[in-house]
């Protein structure tokens, strides 16, 4: 039974729906039926929850699970596995077994008896297809484990130097979560069988021994209800940076990373579809250069917002000190009286043409062409505006992640009169954002990007970073175990390069969260393409599950990739849907209307 | 036959019912003649790769599916699939090719290839570095010039050898012909490979047929080779079958027949192990086409279906005995084998540079190190070769060695010939004797097993114990080295006089000890150990070797005899 049979959608809270869900999901009968008993005596139980009192724990049949994971090359760890949990199984204990390689490491947290079976490769390092099972248990995002207990098995050959070294790895890793060892490790050389024979004999001796035994319900932990954050724009949250790094392979022409942060403990909540808002600080080096072009001097004294500071720091944290805006051109004009820049500024005809001047001529440019002798700080500075925060989509969703949120960065770098010049926020991130390090963010809610109701289809169509709310989509409607298609288009430059999160949609396609995926890649030797001639090529289909109640999201490059999908939709309509332009463009904007078409570009 | 079933043990072959046999039989059963989803695979977008089961079907029309291992864990953590690509391997019986086909596959090289070609040890090219949506391309463009791939890998007779002769004998000629006519004979019949790289449509109606092979083909793979005493250079003795020409006045007139060689072994399994060949008896040459198929139909219909690390020839011959195998297959021929004529070998390396070879013709014999052509900064030996490839008349071959001759020189070109091959750097002048005798094979980055450099690290090994020979005064000695990524033994280490096989990154097995001509395994003495490991034990080696050598005596000879190899056992399955 799941919790939507029991209630109408829209009584209880997301968060009250995944909580309810868990919970039907992990009782027994006779604890479901005690809980409905329970949930029937209305006055008292209702009365009890509100003043928090949880369910009693009372004697309850075992709920004691035993998991078996193995990692190997050469199958025999594999091998090994499979007859532990049928010697488990032939002792009443139920067991599962499951491959590091496929395993979801943060399901750790909700393991309770573990057997691990695991062997050495390459210079006494863990196997390949283990390493990112590895890379989580050893990392700084490791949950602690104190409701584990487990026990390793690890497989080597001591004709190595660094005999059976990663089952040594993993045994200490585990006890330093808190785990509790069951039965000591035991290693196992080329010949395993009765090491490891034994091994199991005694490790599931234990565990059968604890099974039956009066267990209790887990009680759920406290539902997080989106608590209204105390975080926002001006009072942005420090998140430690986790991972920042490049996710495009070599040879790309791109540099898109991928960046994780830590906002445990921050009261930030987000849900798939918001955005991350970045406080971003201009890169010194720039600073100085406009500083010596302005004939300043750093450290004069500067107050900004009634707080006294100087004029470095000013440029670096409270400034845009890159885009001229137009205000910045009309007061440099004033102030030097520069014919060229007095034609530009002023009375708005001729908008375009300053506009396109400002782009080729950063604040900077200009201070450079026409400098000012004798200026002082608060002068100068009158022109500039704030520094605004760069907001980002997140690619995470809580429920699969909690305590993180990720984005995906494609920084802007480019040339402009022979110089590099970066976006503040990528060079700050890019350049300046090692993991270890902090970044101020805020949660931008973005209400009008969210997931349709979990068994509805969607259909998401991104370009570059445009991916980066679908990651989030999936992961959540993984975690809710929603039952609606997906289907997804992508575009990039390079198939081999440059396909964001590759193997996380294989995956999805895989296991069938994501029902469909169309790529198309724009600089591939063999044909260019975008994801509107994807879209055209599967015409019908889209039509199709467009008129079956399927919701469409659009993100990405506002500039170009946005207008032409929107213009493909419009005529994959008329033609599919034998409609003239203009009830085609009704089509699509009562589609909008209804929210199913979203749009989050940028 | 019928007689000889009742003695012998069937509970492993392909009589078996299908669900007791391995995986790769009832994968090749159902693949509809190795078509599988092929075709479809090449359409995926998402992935660069095709559908594991297809990977297993693609070897038998020639190609793998590897990926750059040296980007592995980077695009791991870029969430990037690894960067998969294709090797392709031409099927060239013999060795012999064209200038034109080797024009055509020095472009399709450029093309699609990441600019080099690869020798192999069976005598043949092997592209690497092809994406799968070149594949298609790459194969249509052997096609051009009458070149395929069809059975170049998987369980089939594979590139059938032959000596690469420079002398380029009369009995050279007939021996290739024979080489030629056994393998378009044992060819695989399907029309899947037409379908799916030439895009020709499915024949209405037609059924395909396997008369030889049948729809399972064989166990694994079979090996045949074609050799000229004295010169063993294909190593007869590692071939499933192998043919050892017997000359007489008048040219060809039969062969020994030599069977159960085979080099691979799998670490920490003892059932599994490098065997010789055994010369079982001689055959007049017009009877070569029906013992080819009675020895293969024997492996055919008895080799180990159930365990695909058993199933080589050379393990059914010890499981069922090499009488009662000899037996059968002369039931087979229906007569039986002559006894075997004498024959001498000498050596199983090349003999390089220039010779004269009658009519005014000759031809010259190339050091391509490890195998690998390519144009690095000072060596562009791809661009040499085409040159060459663009003036020469006769023919190209490679050799068992990874090496390459340029045959049957016309006197007019050969000046030509000559100044290309200086200008290139591609005359094998000042070599160390163990240089000449080396070969590698491909490890990593591209090889699947690969658990350790071979080809990328052969110049430098060879470099440290060039010193270690010149101390001791001998670097004009031939010895032949030979190092492999993993122990299946590519680069046939097994025969060596001084072998490695890798076992994890930088380390290695060390063997020493097998016969100069390829005629004794070598013994392991040493596990799992590091370069400065095996220096040292070469380094003793070679100086006891200058100091008590007896005259002419070769290293694998004295290691054997001095007290060198004692506590090494010999392998399971070597020769007494
Ligand atoms: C290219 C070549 C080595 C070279 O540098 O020249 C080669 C390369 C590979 N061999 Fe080999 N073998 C090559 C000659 C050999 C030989 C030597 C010979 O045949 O004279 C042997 C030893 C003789 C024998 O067969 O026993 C050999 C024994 C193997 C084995 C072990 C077979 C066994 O019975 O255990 C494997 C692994 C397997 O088949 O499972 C293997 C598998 C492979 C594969 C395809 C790896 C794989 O299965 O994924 C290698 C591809 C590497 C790459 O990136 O190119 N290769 N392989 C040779 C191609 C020959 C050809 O043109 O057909
Ligand atoms: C809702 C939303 C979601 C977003 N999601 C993402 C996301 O998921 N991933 C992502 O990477 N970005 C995303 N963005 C964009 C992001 O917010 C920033 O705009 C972007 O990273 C650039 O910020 P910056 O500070 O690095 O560059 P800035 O300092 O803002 O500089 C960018 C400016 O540089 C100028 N410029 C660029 N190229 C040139 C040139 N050749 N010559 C002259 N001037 C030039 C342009 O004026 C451009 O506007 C999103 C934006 C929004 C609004
Ligand atoms: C390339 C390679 C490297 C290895 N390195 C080590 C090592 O460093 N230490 C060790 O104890 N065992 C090492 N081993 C041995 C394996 O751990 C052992 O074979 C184990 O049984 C493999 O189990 P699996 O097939 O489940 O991976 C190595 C094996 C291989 C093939
Ligand atoms: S010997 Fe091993 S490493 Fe070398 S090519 Fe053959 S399979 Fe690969």
């Amino acid at each position: 039974m799941t919790a939507r049979a029991l209630f109408p959608v829209d009584t209880l809270s997301l968060e009250q729906r995944r909580l309810l869900e868990a919970l039907t999901g992990s009782v027994t009968p006779e604890q479901a039926r005690w809980i409905s008993g329970y949930f029937a005596g209305l006055e008292a139980g209702i009365a009890r929850l509100a003043d928090g009192g949880a369910l009693p724990s009372g004697p309850l049949p075992s709920t004691r699970t035993l998991t078996i994971l193995h990692g190997g090359e050469t199958g025999n760890c594999a091998a090994l596995a499979l007859s532990v949990a049928a010697a488990a199984s032939a002792q009443g204990v139920s067991a599962e077994a499951f491959d590091m390689a496929g395993y979801k490491p943060r399901r750790l947290k909700e393991e309770q008896d573990l057997l691990v079976i695991v062997s050495t490769h390459g210079e006494g390092d863990p196997p390949q297809p283990a390493l990112d099972f590895f890379e989580y248990v050893e990392g700084a995002k490791a949950p602690k484990l104190p409701e584990l207990r487990y026990s390793v098995l690890a497989l080597g050959d001591s004709s190595y130097e660094h005999y059976c070294e990663a089952g040594k790895r993993l045994d200490r890793r585990l006890e330093a979560l808190g785990a509790t060892r069951l039965a000591p490790r035991a290693d196992c050389d080329v010949d395993f069988d009765e090491t490891a024979a034994q091994w199991s004999a005694e490790a599931l001796a234990l565990i059968a021994a604890q099974a039956g035994a009066g267990r209790e319900v887990p009680a759920p932990a406290d539902p997080a209800f989106p608590a209204a954050t105390a975080h926002d724009k001006r009072n942005p949250f420090e998140a430690r940076i986790l991972e920042n790094i490049p996710i495009v392979g070599r040879d790309s022409t791109k540099e898109t990373r991928h960046i994780e942060l830590d906002i445990a403990d921050s009261g930030l909540v987000y849900e798939p579809g918001d955005a991350l808002g970045v406080i971003a600080r201009n890169d010194p080096a720039l600073v100085a250069a406009l500083i010596e072009a302005s004939g300043l001097s750093g450290d004069s004294p500067l107050s900004v917002k009634g707080e006294s500071t100087t004029l470095a720091q000013a440029l670096e944290s409270h400034f845009e000190i890159a885009l001229t805006p137009p205000r910045f051109l009309d007061h440099w004009a004033g102030l030097t009286g520069a014919a060229p820049l007095l034609r530009l500024s002023g009375d708005d005809d001729g908008k375009a043409e300053r506009l396109a001047w400002l782009r080729g001529h950063h604040i900077i440019d200009i201070v450079r062409r026409f400098p000012l002798p004798g200026l002082d700080a608060e002068t100068f500075v009158a022109g500039l505006r704030p520094l605004q925060p760069r907001l980002y989509s997140l690619s995470s969703s809580l429920s699969a992640m909690p305590d993180e949120a990720h984005i995906t960065l494609a920084p802007v770098r480019y040339q402009l009169h022979g110089e590099a010049r970066h976006g503040v926020a990528s060079a700050h991130l890019a350049d300046r954002g090692q993991a270890g390090g902090t970044l101020p963010v805020y949660v931008q809610p973005n209400e009008q990007f969210r997931l349709p109701e979990d068994d509805k289809a969607m259909i998401m169509i991104g370009a570059g970073t445009g991916i980066a709310p679908y990651r989030a989509f999936l992961q959540e409607r993984e975690a809710r175990g929603s039952t609606g298609r997906s289907w997804l288009f992508f575009g990039e430059r390079n198939f081999r390069s440059d396909f964001l999160y590759q193997t996380e949609w294989q995956a999805w396609l895989k296991d069938g969260l994501l029902g469909r995926m169309d790529v198309a890649f724009s600089r591939d030797r063999g044909g260019r393409a975008y994801v509107q001639d994807r879209m055209i090529e599967r015409s019908a289909d889209l039509f199709a599950w467009l008129e079956e109640g399927a919701t469409l999201y659009l993100c990405g490059d506002a500039a170009r990739m946005a207008p032409d999908v929107h213009e493909t939709l419009i005529s994959i309509v008329a033609s599919e849907g034998g409609l003239e332009r203009q009830g085609a463009e009704g089509y699509v904007r009562e589609l909008q209307r209804s929210r199913r078409y979203q749009r989050d570009v940028y | 036959m019928a007689e000889t079933d009742t003695l012998v043990d069937r509970s492993k072959d392909l009589s078996q019912p299908l669900d007791r046999l391995s995986a790769d039989e009832r994968l090749k059963l159902a693949s509809n003649y190795l078509r599988g989803t092929i075709a479809t695979g090449l359409l995926d977008r998402i992935t660069g790769a095709v559908p594991a089961d297809d990977t297993r079907l693609m070897k038998i029309h020639g190609m793998y599916q590897q990926d750059d291992r040296d980007l592995r864990d980077e695009r791991r953590r870029q969430k990037l699939e690894p960067a998969y690509r294709f090797m392709i391997r031409v099927r060239l019986p013999g060795g012999v090719c064209t200038p034109g086909q080797w024009l055509k596959l020095d472009a399709l090289a450029r093309a699609h290839g990441g600019g080099t070609l690869r020798l192999t040890t069976r005598q043949t090219f092997q592209f690497h570095w092809v994406l799968k949506e070149d594949v298609r391309a790459a194969i249509q463009g052997l096609h051009e010039v009458l070149l395929d791939t069809i059975a170049a890998c998987g369980d089939v007779s594979r590139n059938v050898m032959c000596a690469a002769d420079p002398e380029d004998s009369a009995l050279h000629a007939e021996l290739f012909a024979a080489a030629q006519e056994v393998s378009a004979r044992y060819l695989p019949q399907t029309r899947a490979y037409h379908e799916i790289w030439y895009g020709e449509e499915k024949v209405a109606g037609s059924v395909d047929e396997e008369p030889f092979y049948g729809a399972t083909y064989l166990p694994r793979k079979f090996k045949i080779g074609f050799v000229a005493p004295p010169s063993n250079d294909i190593d007869v003795y590692t071939q499933d079958l192998g043919f050892i020409a017997i000359g007489g006045p008048d040219g060809l007139e039969g062969f020994n027949v030599a069977i159960g060689g085979g080099m691979g072994r799998t670490d920490n399994e003892p059932a599994t192990y490098p065997r010789l060949a055994e010369v079982i008896g001689y055959i007049p040459k017009d009877r070569l086409v029906a013992t080819t198929g009675a020895v293969m139909s024997v492996q055919r219909d008895y080799g180990n279906r159930l365990e695909r690390n058993r199933a080589r020839f050379k393990y059914t011959i010890d499981d069922k005995g090499l009488d009662w195998i000899k037996a059968e297959i002369e039931a087979r021929l229906g007569a039986p084998f002559e006894p075997a004529r004498p024959f001498r070998f000498d050596s199983n390396g090349d003999r390089f540079g220039w010779r004269e070879t009658g009519s005014g013709r000759s031809s010259c014999t190339l050091f391509v190190e490890s195998g690998r052509l390519s144009n690095r900064p000072g060596r562009a030996v791809l661009d040499g070769m085409r040159a060459i490839a663009q003036v020469h008349r006769g023919s190209i071959r490679v050799t068992p060695n990874q090496n390459l001759v340029v045959a049957g020189v016309e006197p007019g070109d050969r000046p030509a010939i000559e100044a290309l091959l200086a200008e290139h750097g591609l005359a094998a002048d000042g070599l160390s004797g163990i240089r000449r005798n080396s070969i590698a094979c491909v490890a990593l980055p591209t090889c699947g097993l690969a658990m350790a450099e071979a080809e990328r690290y052969l110049p430098d090994i060879l470099g440290r114990i060039e010193a270690l020979l010149a101390a001791h005064d001998l670097i004009d000695e031939d010895i032949t080295f030979r190092i492999s990524g993993c122990p299946n033994g590519c680069s046939r280490p097994y025969v060596a006089e001084i072998a490695l096989t890798g076992r994890a990154p930088g380390k290695y097995n060390l063997y020493l000890g097998g016969g100069f001509h390829g005629e004794r395994l070598a013994r392991m003495v040493r596990e799992n150990v590091g370069e400065s490991e095996i220096l040292a034990l070469l380094e003793e080696l070679l100086g006891r070797f200058a100091r008590e050598r007896r005259p002419a005596e070769r290293l694998g000879d004295f290691a054997e005899r001095s007290q060198f190899l004692s506590g090494a056992d010999p392998h399971p399955g070597s020769q007494p």
